[in-house]
């Protein structure tokens, strides 16, 4: 299996694919095939469309040979979270309340990558409803962590940075309603993009918390996201390639209070590493404060669990028993909480908009890693981080939820691994979502350029 | 109401509903309530304190 640094990239194959170099069905063959083997043990998919992927590779190949080009995207095989509709399939969200769901249409993200040519090789695990961050409360069973299978892969789209990281997919499309795609993307070593809130439909995808809720890409590389990203957005407003640029002059705010005081070693090593070869290389960075970074939890907490709460209340009455028992119990604490802690919650998240925004005045980001600690245990209620034992829900939303109170654009980026090879992501978080990807390739490319920010465990 | 009180009341229903894992979520809900209505940005319709609306300056 490829490191998370070697792993290929969407764009390469794609251009091999146009090129007659492979045949998209080839591609797909290869996924299919890793599919068989390793997925009995990593439990990333829920549903695996393998006659269907293999019809659409032909058809892209065909279509090649009688001269149709879709674009970058022509033949790819990618896979989708089993949480966004694709037509005629069910969508169970990872839950037993879904189990009779058949979609009657695609997603509209569904609907765009299909049009732009990608083969959809199956529909990936997920934390049910993706309410968790680390699929282990699964109708389906939990996802287990391609490099080391006591661990989680994150959450809560687990399964589709497994699918990835193991090849069987080239890239995947997730949600992100508290950090569900950057935390997975961090722990197992991929590019994971949350773009601008609204900038890519939630048609056709089961909410989770309706004001929160983002969709994007989990991929090898920066290229391969935004490539993605392109396809998916409404108005993407990318021209041209992504170029890597020079680092010089980059001005990058680190927001230290809060985001960097609980963080496991390893990871902080290699945050320190990147920040340290990003100055060298001409960037500036400069501590910047989010005055109420206190509130994230509360604000986060108070406005996710009563929008899920609200999106559920009738199955909550009518099948409790088909929903994983810790699942049900966060959705049934929302039911209680009060409008006006809602609508101080509401407040709260204008206060915290402003804030970041002020942060990123005048910068072309924000730094800061994307998860605090390593892949977690599976079956670990808490981690001990900086001497701390803290619960693992909190520990792995606490660097990523703030950006989906705000809105803004956010992309994981490896940065490093502990030594004994768990990937570490660094976050960018930038204003608007083109120039963010910009900014995230000049980092990619500082971060891989040299050696890789390995540290001692 | 107030977050005890919320609490108080939110925990006996839960039990009531043979829900008692229930708790210790009502429990953190109760401390994320009171720091919410604690904090700097809220209205006093005295008018004697000042919405944060203007965020302090950061850098």
């Amino acid at each position: 299996m490829s490191t998370p640094a070697e792993l290929p990239s969407l764009i390469d194959l794609g251009r091999a694919i146009r090129a007659r170099e492979t045949s998209s069905e080839a591609a797909t063959e290869r996924c299919l095939a890793v599919i068989r083997d390793r997925d009995p043990s990593i439990n990333a998919f829920i549903l695996v469309t393998a006659d269907a992927a293999l019809e659409a590779a032909r058809l892209a190949d065909r279509e090649l040979r009688a001269g149709r080009d879709r674009g970058l995207l022509h033949g790819v095989p990618i896979s989708i979270k089993d949480i966004l509709d694709i037509a005629g399939l069910r969508t169970t969200a990872a839950s037993h309340v879904r189990r009779e769901h058949v979609a009657a249409r695609d997603a509209t993200v569904v609907a765009r990558l299909r049009e732009a040519g990608v083969v959809m090789v199956g529909k990936t695990n997920l934390h049910e409803f993706a309410l968790g961050t680390t699929n282990e409360e699964s109708a389906y069973g939990p996802v287990h962590h391609p490099l080391d299978a006591t661990r989680s892969p994150g959450g809560s789209s687990g399964g589709s940075a497994a699918s990835v990281l193991a090849g069987m997919a080239y890239a995947s499309i997730g949600t992100d309603t508290g950090g569900s795609i950057r935390i997975p993307s961090a722990a197992c070593g991929l590019v994971g993009l949350k773009p601008r809130f609204r900038e890519v439909p939630t048609q056709g995808v089961v909410p989770l918390s309706a004001s929160l809720d983002h969709v994007g890409p989990l991929a090898a590389t920066v290229a391969d996201a935004a490539a993605i990203f392109r396809t998916i957005a409404d108005a993407p407003a990318i021209e041209g390639p992504l170029a890597p640029g020079s680092a010089r002059g980059m001005r990058l705010g680190v927001p230290r209070r809060y985001f960097l005081d609980l963080l496991d070693d390893d990871v902080a090593r290699a945050f320190d590493a990147t920040c340290a070869r990003l100055t060298a290389a001409g960037a500036v960075l400069d501590d910047v404060v989010i005055p109420h970074a206190r509130d994230i939890a509360a604000i986060y907490l108070q406005v996710a669990l009563t929008e899920a709460a609200a999106f559920h209340s009738k199955t909550l009455d009518s099948r409790p028993g088909d929903y994983t028992p810790t699942v049900r119990v966060r959705l049934e604490a929302g039911r209680y909480v009060l409008a006006q802690d809602y609508l101080r919650a509401l407040r709260g998240r204008d206060v915290l908009r402003s804030e970041v925004s002020a942060a990123l005045d005048g910068r072309d980001g924000l730094l800061l890693p994307s998860l605090a600690v390593p892949a977690t245990p599976l079956g670990a209620a808490t981690m001990r981080v900086s001497g701390v034992d803290e619960p693992v829900r909190n520990v792995t939303l606490r660097l990523t939820q703030l950006f989906n109170i705000t809105g803004h654009p956010a992309i994981s980026i490896p940065c490093g691994a502990t030594g004994n090879g768990l990937p570490i992501g660094a976050q960018l978080v930038g204003s608007a979502t083109a120039p963010l990807l910009q900014s995230a390739a000049t980092l990619e490319a500082h971060i891989r350029g040299g050696t890789a920010a390995t540290t001692t465990a | 109401m107030t977050p005890e009180d919320w609490r108080q009341s939110a925990r006996a229903d839960a039990e009531r509903r043979g829900l008692p894992d229930l708790q210790a979520m009502l429990d953190t809900l109760a401390r994320t309530a009171s720091a919410l209505r604690a904090a700097d940005w809220n209205d006093d319709a005295s008018g004697a304190a000042t919405p944060a609306s203007d965020p302090p300056p950061v850098g």
